[in-house]
């Protein structure tokens, strides 16, 4: 019964989404108040339709209903309620479910919250939310239905691929997805603006809290996927620019550069278009790291091969969306007008740099993901680009970048002066100086790369807390007044000032990680000892255990520092019988100067050995911290004042809803 | 099998877990393990996806591996080995692609990415520049006429 | 002008990325180019295959005659897909086929496998290490090569081969391959 009401659910969300997309966009032409107030209303039932969808998918896993496909491919009774239910997205068909859940979850938290948006701008922005929902309910009930049956039903499921089985990835898509289709917000209200031919700051104020959202959730679901990869693969390895983190990156770098863009638009009524094409483009790389990385057109045609008309559907859907929306921009975008100025050198400056800094970033990481492809269309020979190439090229930007985020801040808004900032950072600089040095001195076999990343760390990290004491006149002012500045602060510059710290912090994270490494692979027998990192192990044997839905390999290390015993590690290889694949987790001891790793591998010989992976991974942990920090900052960011949703404008400037500063000429 | 895993799991997630080198294969010399180390990689493990031969368990990569310790112990050069594994399997194998014709745009695109929006970001200001001289000030009469003028040539 | 220029820009860079997209469905991405075609067979010498009678295979065999190099493993579920359509071609005698039997944990893997499912092969090395399958630049079984009577690799397919295969390419070729003179 689920799977024909979810499969109903769905089409009536479709009709409704086709009401949606057409009537409120029409009325807000014609200026007919009541086809405007369709809208909302339609909003918050295709987010019911949805839910119930999405709720009736997740009901046949959990009562394990053998008669739906979908559920035979990715379940099996006996596995943990946590992977029934990871398991109804963890596939194409219910990760698509999944997508237009949080495309009509966001679509409802705009009708709901955005009170203080004009009806008619309103009105455009559901519309267009509406339309893109439209092609996924049409890509869904055509090409991926999550709810087929199948006839006779088998009497057990294929089961989840083990990889998945674990709680990071279990709860990564949605994560990834709440940031992916966040970006579809700002795309909205994008076209929205380019319909209305107007840009303006009260636009940038919108627009920001909802990009904010997406991008802190993109930080948290990119976070969770190294993070799983850390753990999870086997050798400490975090970050392998393959093309499914890379489409996950993407829209990230150009989420982040519209936030940057953004401020200069809301306070400098200038760079307009350019900002209007980053929220098309942030969202349609979002579009791209759905579709094309995960459909496979990139690695693997097999997902074509079984069925061509995913691929066609798709590719249709990709230039309706992303080539409408430009074509738009061609079209409408020269109407944008900028009225405001600023001087290269000033605080507008410095947020360009990053947005220039940001997009060639970008377009260097399409171009790396997307070569292989281009060769291979133009009948070269084919190759591969991997981390080298990555390496290569994304490393040396981000340099400069990073220098350029402890001075920016520093600099006034339109006309500033570089030398006086340079002035006040000079502290910082010797900072950074010693810690270079300090880092180079205790690794000194270490690859140059990770001692200018501890030095641009110490850079930033100190950049930022000079900048708050110069913002509070630390030492200048008596401390109560600099206390008194202190709580004055508004919370979105205490957020850009985390997101940068945290920044900060993960590229010392990711220096230690990358540069300094300690790894030693051995055989050992229960009693041997070896020396990592100046930890010793000594492996105590391996045990056999049961799991929920697969066996267990226990392999224990006592680990001793100074001849006493530090910690105890046990390191897991398990078994999963209805797939046959083995998955490992790795032993983790983190200290806030490294991580003491340790797997256990295959049986070597009877008398007990076994094959011992040991791994120190430095200042891994100052990474995930990094992280959790700038999503915080993001955060505090988004509830300023300034931005907060749904809380109508007290203050006397709220009249820019209505009536827009200066925006045309 | 090994194969079809590999390509079941590129729909889904790019690596298997890696129990990638084991410790049969480690050469006794430290130096020439570290060599052998550094080669593998930049050698793509053929069915991975963007793996390289020092991350992946594939058993054809494992193969890989010692291929190239064995070349490396009888006296091969780091590029006679990368260059053996090129003429069987072809540039494929690098994870870093050679810089010739067919990647001139792969490797040069970046920069000329980043000196186009230099560009951009140079005629921005200028554009900016030419604005902002009269709005500095207030204006008499024969000034306002004279920028009208101007502005009427710059659209042109 | 430019700023015409600045509001397209993007418009056309998709355009194109999405022509590039829509070749890129129809091609696969899996298939690698052949870097053998038109090479000489690389040396290799494997030892046959336990309880079959040949002495083992080595590249000189290959010279003489135009033959197929068959890549298949036990293990290999494709391989067990083509395997009937091999033992065609040996009952019809239409061309030799010799087999480089890839990385079989066990010894007695391959010639069991051989044993209940039949044997269409002339000669048969064992490769357990890849030592020829690297040397052949193989990344997957099965894969199939057409060597002439030079010994020079003259075509290469990776999967199964089939009827269709045979009837539109192998066949022609090898019709082809046996008018040349072997010197």
């Amino acid at each position: 019964m689920s799977a024909e009401l979810g499969h109903f659910a769905l089409i009536l969300a479709m009709l409704i989404a086709a009401v949606q997309a057409t009537l409120p966009l029409i009325g807000a032409q014609r200026n007919m108040p009541t086809w405007i107030a369709i809208a909302n209303p339609t909003a918050y039932v295709q987010f019911f339709l949805t839910t119930l969808a999405f709720g009736c998918l997740i009901h046949v896993y959990l009562i394990s209903d053998f008669s739906v496909v979908n559920v035979v491919q990715n379940s099996h009774t006996d596995k943990p309620i946590l992977y029934k239910i990871a398991g109804s997205w963890g596939n194409h068909e219910g990760s698509l479910l999944l997508w237009v859940f949080i495309l009509a979850l966001y679509g409802a938290a705009v009708a709901a919250f955005g009170r203080n948006l004009p009806p008619a701008f309103k009105a455009r922005v559901l519309s267009v939310q509406a339309m893109i929902a439209l092609g996924f309910y049409t890509f869904m009930l055509l090409t991926s239905n999550p709810f087929e049956r199948v006839f006779p039903a088998p009497l057990n499921g294929q089961d989840l691929n083990p990889l998945l089985q674990d709680p990071g990835l279990a709860i990564h898509p949605p994560m990834l997805y709440l940031g992916y289709v966040g970006f579809s917000i700002a795309f909205s209200f994008a076209i929205a603006a380019l319909i209305e031919g107007r840009v303006d700051a009260a636009w940038a104020r919108w627009v920001r809290p909802w990009t904010l959202a997406a991008w802190i959730f993109l930080t948290g679901g990119i976070t969770l996927g190294s993070w799983w990869a850390y753990y999870e693969l086997g050798w400490g390895g975090w970050w392998f620019w393959d093309p499914v983190e890379n489409a996950s990156f993407m829209p990230w770098l150009a989420g982040t550069a519209l936030l940057h863009s953004a401020v200069v638009v809301e306070k400098r009524d200038t760079l307009k278009g350019w900002t209007v094409l980053l929220a098309i483009i942030a969202f349609s790389m979002s579009l791209l790291g759905t579709f094309l990385v995960r459909s496979g057109v990139l690695t693997s045609v097999h997902a074509f091969a079984t069925d061509p008309s995913r691929g066609v559907f798709i590719l249709a859907l990709l230039v309706t969306v992303i080539g409408g929306s430009l074509a738009l921009f061609a079209w409408r975008g020269p109407q944008l007008k900028s009225t405001g100025l600023f001087q290269p050198i000033s605080r507008e400056g410095a947020l360009l740099l990053n947005n220039l800094i940001m997009t060639t970033a970008l377009a260097a990481v399409l171009l790396g993901t997307l070569y292989p492809l281009f060769i291979d269309v133009i009948g070269g020979a084919k190759i591969s680009v991997g981390a080298p190439f990555f390496n290569a090229v994304f490393l040396p930007l981000m340099v400069p970048m990073i220098v350029a985020m402890a001075i920016g801040p520093f600099m006034n808004w339109k006309r500033g002066d570089i030398l006086p900032a340079l002035g006040r950072l000079r502290f910082t600089f010797l900072f950074a100086l010693v810690a270079g040095a300090a880092a180079w001195s205790v690794e000194t076999d270490g690859p140059f790369m990770g001692v200018i990343g501890i030095a641009l760390a110490a850079w930033l990290g100190a950049g930022v807390i000079a900048e708050i004491s110069e913002r509070i006149h630390l030492f200048r002012a008596p401390l109560p007044e600099s206390m008194r500045r202190l709580g004055r602060i508004p919370r979105s510059t205490w957020g850009m000032s985390f997101a940068h710290f945290g920044l900060a912090l993960a590229i010392a994270g990711m220096a230690g990680a990358g540069g300094w490494k300690v790894e030693s692979i051995q055989t050992m027998k229960p009693g041997e000892t070896v020396n990592v990192g100046g930890y010793e192990y000594t492996f105590e044997g391996a045990q056999e255990g049961q799991g929920p839905n697969y066996t267990i390999l226990f392999g224990k290390f006592t680990v001793r520092k100074d001849g006493e015993v530090f910690t105890v590690l046990e390191a897991e290889k398990r078994n999963y019988p209805v797939t046959r694949m083995p998955t490992t987790e790795a032993a983790i001891h983190t200290t806030l100067m490294g991580d003491l790793y340790a797997v256990i591998g295959d049986a070597e010989g009877d008398e007990g050995a076994y094959v011992t992976r040991i791994y120190y991974n430095p200042l891994v942990v100052w990474m995930w911290i990094g992280c959790i920090v700038m999503m915080f900052g993001g955060t505090l960011s988004m509830t300023d004042r300034r931005h907060r949703v749904g809380v109508p404008h007290k203050r006397q400037h709220s009249s820019a809803s209505s009536d827009p500063v200066s925006s045309t000429s | 099998m090994r194969l079809f895993i590999c390509l079941f799991m590129w729909t889904l997630l790019s690596a298997l877990p890696a129990n990638a080198v084991n410790p049969n294969e480690i050469l006794a010399d430290p130096g020439l393990e570290a060599r052998a180390r550094d080669i593998s990689k930049g050698l793509r493990c053929l069915v991975c996806q963007n793996q390289s031969i020092d991350d992946s368990d594939a058993s054809l990569a494992k193969d890989l591996r010692v291929l190239v310790r064995e070349r490396i112990t009888a006296g091969d050069s780091n590029d006679q080995v990368v260059n053996y594994v090129v003429s069987r399997y072809g540039d494929f194998v690098l994870l870093k692609p050679p810089f010739n014709l067919a990647t001139l745009v792969l490797w040069l695109g970046p920069l000329l990415l980043i000196l186009g929006g230099l560009t951009a970001a140079i005629l921005f200001f200028r554009k900016n520049k030419k604005i902002t001289a009269p709005a500095s000030a207030p204006l008499t009469e024969a000034e306002k006429m004279r920028v009208a003028e101007l502005m009427a040539e710059d659209n042109q | 002008m430019n700023k015409r220029l600045f509001f397209i820009a993007p418009l056309l860079v998709f355009l194109v990325l999405a022509g590039y997209f829509a070749i890129g469905l129809t091609k696969d991405p899996r298939k690698l180019q052949n870097m053998l075609t038109g090479q000489p067979v690389p040396e290799f010498t494997l030892v046959g295959l336990q309880g079959r009678d040949d002495t083992g295979f080595k590249s000189a065999d290959l010279i003489g005659d135009v033959t197929l190099v068959n890549v298949f493993g036990s293990w290999c579920v494709a391989c067990r897909v083509e395997h009937p359509f091999l033992m065609t071609l040996k009952q019809k005698n239409l061309v030799p086929i010799h087999a480089i039997d890839w990385r079989e944990e066990d010894k007695s893997a391959g010639p069991l496998w051989l044993k209940k499912h039949g044997d269409p092969y002339t000669l048969a090395g064992d490769d357990p290490k890849s030592k020829a399958a690297i040397s052949f630049g193989v990344t997957g079984a099965p894969e199939t090569f057409l060597v002439d009577k030079k010994g020079i690799v003259r075509f290469k397919h990776i999967g199964p081969i089939n009827q269709q295969l045979w009837q539109t390419t192998l066949m022609p070729l090898i019709a082809l391959l046996r008018k040349e003179s072997s010197s």
